[in-house]
């Protein structure tokens, strides 16, 4: 499932993320840039997962909605709680998008050995655009596979 | 090496396309030396840099043709025609070689013995003294390997490496330009004279788009700042603004190139063009330094020459030809470049023959365009549009240059995709002027900024033709049709489609009270589509850097890019061509072409017809042919009576019913108000009107299907939509004996027809069937009812070709009443087959036209029409289909036995009655 890459080392660096209930993690190196609420243009007609496009420094960024994208509800009491979302930033094929997230949690170094294959009974939305699973002390960490959570929008 | 061979190759290719405009020259002016000797030096330059890398066949093409060259600078051979073909073919197995090379970095396999036969024919045809061996033997040995060579060679390579310089050195070409100098003299002056350098197009690409970062950036500070007029930083801004313009200009200038790059294969061939075909073709350009982004440039490379082909080919006529027409036996094609406007304009004329209207006429109609009644009316201009539709290709021969039916409709769709515009202009006999207008840059567009429900979005300033603010109360209104949005521009209606709904956005507003809101058009043209789209809101116009959308987002064909505003926003760019294609959901522009023009034929079908133009109840006009109405009177209100829940008025001696067209009862009152009074026989109906507008001829194009009884429909008349009444359903309403007069016609009302049937029945007539063909729809929606009121059973075709069917299906009328101008087949042809036919060969024929002159009459008569009707003479109409019935009646007794008792005795009837 892993790539040779990974495996070599021991020791890996990951931005965990906040989704729902959820935690996942996003190999840190993959990540561009981490954006605070933006002004986010919609686009018509496009995907229900994209939730729009902005601008990043004059490069257009399209911003996909990750709760969509993962079959969840839309974060509808951002506003009541106080919270506002989260962009990350990750390139795909040369173009920049922005994962919507309800929120970005602590940077984890983890260690090989507590990583876990997919289990296959998980959700195959969510099995399609996960690298694997690792165990944590109290939760567990799903880790996306950018490029396979991006291919799949793309198609 | 590599390095060497790419730098070889960007060098050669250059020094090729050189050669060819260079030898073009030679051609008409054999004498020039300097000319030559730069043709020389080019070549040898080629030759000398390939045996350098080792490139044996190239090279030996390129020495053998030197050697010729070599006959021509020495003056041992004059320059003729056939000899620079010769030099042409050499020219062009060297491109194709160096096309090779680039291709696979590898000269391919091959032989051109045969060319390099010819070239040595040539070359020692003069020099019978040089022997044969030597010139076989090198290029033998050059192929070889090409590192050993003759004495006369080696002298040869020498001069090369001394009169030009290496590959690493100043690009040859420039080197070339300095004309003024002979070989020996060049390498320091060379060197002293370069003042370029090549640079990788990438590297400028990347520079493009910082700068269009950095403008965008300036732009946001300059958004920032408007509010903050007292900033300390109000100075650099400005400073910034300067030098970021100045660098954008500069930046864009780097990407320019003159037009007279993507005109340099010209020359040639037209030239070729003019061998090829026998013309004498003379080719002046103009503002070749005219400069453009060479992106730009690129894209219209190939729709030019094809162009210049084109007027090469179809344009300019043989020499003869000219000469009879009182031309100049030399055709001119005229190529001319400017600046107008941010955009570039190239024309291409010629003083040729122009275009044929009734040659494209004749294609139009061969290839299922158009139809013939189609273009009766379209004006000269109309018919030259269709040069650039698909499938279209007027040279009567195919050429190996032009002809093959991918002409101009390319040409069009390419200069489209580059969002430029191409108009034509031309005269028959006098020439054809092609206008190309194409944006400067591909990387900055201009474009109006729009908002729709809250959203922002682009569209390229290049594509708008016009904006109107509507209002729905105002003076502009956009109007419904069934739904359907237009709105009447000058003279015509212009579809509409709305951006938010096109978008599917949801507007707030919709909820509430629209009746305030204003609303703009932007008139949008593409192609030949025009269509207006409605947004609420319409900003400024801005200069935008086009950013291509996400690769997600690609399948949406309505969005051509994206852009980031000096706000610092993020807005889309609408693609005019993806509206146009959702404009009435078309599956592709042409279609949409095609859709348009037969909007626009429909108009021309018809001839024109009187009409009077009032007002009742509506807003929207009304329409009545004037041929229904026997006259125009006011009436005073206050002298309704009422009698059987009608109105009721004394008019001339009798009681005139009263209608209105919204059914009500009109209303005793003081006021006066205009009626339009109808009478058939002794009988007449009044009908009601707010006022009368007008008396106007007009074309009758009905446009959409009736909205609701009583209406034939809508179209455009004096600029206005215009309702068509069916005055026959109002008529039938306010009198169920109207059209029955006496009792001469059986009658049927469509409107209750049960009752009429059943009434037919009792008194057992059988109705005669009438076969009615007019293409015009609207004449058969006014006789078709008249005719079943008449008592008629009635098949109406819009095709000749339709109703000749059934005759071969034994189907059997008692008359047929046809038009006369129609397309696919014309009365006359409809005649002749008719009485061609066994089954129909007898059938009483009417023909119905607008031009009764005694000649047509005659020649209808000898096509076979038994008579000829006015078009618009309802009762002579009528007269005439009883009368040639019961003629037919009395004269022929097989089909109509059973019937002819009563169907003349109908007839006979009528007959004293109408004399």
């Amino acid at each position: 499932m892993r790539n040779a890459a990974v495996l070599d080392t021991t020791t890996q660096d990951f931005l965990t993320i906040n989704i729902a209930d959820q935690r996942f993690g996003i190999p840190i190196l993959q990540i561009q840039d981490v954006l605070g609420d933006q002004n986010v243009t919609t686009i018509p007609l496009a995907p229900p997962e994209v939730a729009g496009s902005l601008n990043l420094r004059g490069r257009v960024v399209t911003a996909i909605d990750v709760r969509r994208r993962l079959g969840l509800e839309r974060m509808e009491d951002e506003d009541s709680s106080g919270k506002k979302s989260m962009g990350v930033v990750v390139e795909h094929h040369d173009e920049l998008y922005s994962l919507i997230i309800d929120s970005v949690g602590d940077v984890l170094r983890l260690k090989d050995d507590d990583f876990e294959n997919t289990p296959p009974t998980l959700d195959p939305l969510w099995r399609n655009i996960s690298d694997g699973i690792y165990r944590l002390d109290n939760d567990l960490l799903i880790i996306l596979d950018i490029p396979k959570f991006l291919g799949s929008v793309d198609e | 090496m590599e390095d060497l061979i790419s730098e070889f190759l960007t060098e050669t290719n250059e020094s090729l396309d050189e050669i060819d405009v260079d030898l073009v020259k030679l051609e008409r002016n054999p004498n020039d030396k300097e000319l030559l000797s730069k043709i020389f030096r080019m070549v040898h330059t080629v030759k000398g840099t390939c045996g350098f890398l080792g490139l044996p066949r190239l090279e030996t093409v390129a020495h053998h043709a030197e050697n010729v060259l070599g006959r021509f600078r020495d003056g041992d051979l004059q320059v003729t025609p056939e000899y620079v073909t010769l030099i042409f073919e050499s020219v062009d197995c060297v491109k194709m070689l160096v096309k090779a090379l680039e291709e696979t970095g590898q000269e391919p396999e091959g032989d051109d013995t045969a060319l390099i036969e010819k070239l040595d024919a040539v070359y020692e045809s003069r020099e019978s003294s040089a022997p044969e061996e030597p010139a076989k033997e090198n290029s033998q040995k050059a192929s070889e390997g090409g590192g050993k060579f003759t004495q006369a060679e080696l002298d040869a390579l020498e001069a090369a490496f001394h009169s030009t310089p290496g590959p690493n050195d100043a690009p040859a070409p420039k080197v070339a330009e300095q004309k003024e100098e002979p070989a020996a003299t060049l390498p320091e002056k060379a060197v002293a004279t370069t003042q370029s350098l090549r640079v990788n197009v990438d590297v400028l690409e990347t520079l493009m788009t910082m700068v269009s970062e950095l403008v965008l950036t300036r732009n946001q500070l300059i958004q920032i700042l408007r509010t903050n007029s007292e900033s300390e930083f109000n100075g650099p801004l400005q400073r910034l603004n300067h030098v970021v313009s100045d660098l954008q200009e500069g930046v864009m200038k780097t990407r320019m190139q003159p037009i007279g790059n993507a005109w340099s294969k010209l020359p040639r061939i037209i030239r070729d063009l003019s061998m090829e075909l026998g013309k004498k073709i003379e080719l002046e350009m103009h503002g070749q330094d005219t400069e453009l982004d060479r992106q730009v440039l690129e894209l219209i490379k190939d729709p030019l020459t094809h162009m210049v082909r084109n007027s090469g080919d179809h344009g300019i006529e043989d020499p003869e030809t000219r000469k009879a027409a009182g031309k100049p036996e030399t055709g001119t094609i005229r190529l001319n470049a400017y600046h107008e406007g941010g955009h570039i304009i190239i024309k291409i004329s010629d003083d040729g023959k122009g275009l044929s209207a009734e040659k494209i006429k004749a294609k139009v109609i061969e290839n299922g365009l158009a139809t013939a009644e189609d273009l009766e009316d379209m004006n000269p201009n109309q018919i030259n549009q269709f040069i650039f539709k698909a499938g279209f290709s007027t040279a009567e021969k195919v050429t190996s240059v032009s002809g093959r039916g991918v002409g101009m409709d390319v040409v069009r769709t390419n200069i489209e995709k580059i969002g430029g515009s191409i108009d034509l202009k031309s005269v028959e006999g006098e020439g054809s002027t092609f206008t190309i207008k194409i944006p400067l840059t591909l990387a900055i567009v201009s474009a109006l900024i729009v908002e729709a429900a809250q959203e922002r979005f682009a569209i390229p300033q290049l594509a708008v033709r016009e904006l109107v603010m509507v209002n729905e109360n105002g003076e502009n209104q956009i109007e419904h049709i069934k739904g359907t949005a237009v709105f009447r521009l000058r003279d015509r209606l212009l579809p509409l489609v709305s951006l938010s709904s096109l978008l599917k956005l949801r507007s707030d507003d919709d909820a509430e009270d629209s009746s305030n809101r204003r609303q703009y058009i932007v008139v949008s043209q593409v192609g030949m589509v025009d269509f207006g789209i409605i947004v609420d809101r319409v900003y400024d116009t801005e200069e935008i850097v086009v950013k291509p959308v996400a690769h997600l987002l690609r399948d949406i064909e309505l969005f051509s890019g994206n852009t980031i505003l000096g706000d610092g926003s993020v807005i889309m760019i609408l693609d005019p061509n993806g509206v146009a294609k959702h404009v009435g959901s078309l599956d592709n522009a042409e279609d949409a072409d095609t859709m348009h023009r037969s909007d626009a034929n429909e108009a021309y079908s018809s001839e024109k017809t009187a009409l009077l133009l009032f007002r009742a109840g509506e807003d929207t006009p009304k329409a009545v042919p004037l041929s229904l109405i026997d006259r125009l009177e006011n009436i005073a209100f206050n002298q309704i009576e009422y009698g059987g829940g009608q109105a009721l008025i004394q008019y001339r001696d009798q009681l005139m019913p009263l209608m209105t067209f919204d059914n009500s009862v009109p209303e005793k009152s003081d006021c006066e108000q205009p009626v339009l009074v109808f009478t058939h026989k002794e009988k007449t109906v009044g009908m009601v009107v707010d006022d009368i507008i007008d008396i106007c001829n007009e074309h009758i194009d009905i446009k959409l299907d009736p909205p609701r009884q009583g209406l034939f429909g809508s179209c455009v008349i004096n600029g206005r939509t215009t309702d068509i009444v069916d005055a026959s359903y109002y008529l039938t309403k306010s009198d169920n004996n109207w059209f029955k007069d006496h009792d001469d016609a059986p009658y049927q009302s469509p409107t209750n027809s049960d009752e009429q049937i059943r009434n037919l029945e009792q008194h057992s007539v059988a109705k005669k069937r009438v076969c009615l063909v007019d293409d015009s729809a609207f004449f058969r929606n006014m006789l078709e009812p008249l005719l079943r009121m008449s008592g008629y059973d009635v098949m109406a075709f819009e095709d000749a070709r339709e109703a000749i069917k059934l005759a071969d299906q034994g189907v059997e009328f008692d008359i047929i009443i046809s038009d006369i101008e129609m397309p696919h087949m014309d009365g006359f042809e409809f005649a002749r087959a008719v009485r061609a036919h066994d089954a129909w060969q007898d059938t009483p024929l009417l023909a119905l036209s607008s031009h009764t002159t005694d000649e047509d009459m005659e020649h209808g008569k000898a096509m076979g029409f038994n008579a000829y009707i006015a078009k618009f003479d309802r009762d002579d109409l009528l007269q005439a289909i009883a009368k040639t019935i019961s003629d037919q009646g009395y004269s022929e007794n097989s089909a109509y036995t059973l019937e002819s008792s009563s169907a003349s005795q109908n007839a006979h009837q009528s007959k004293e009655h109408h004399t």
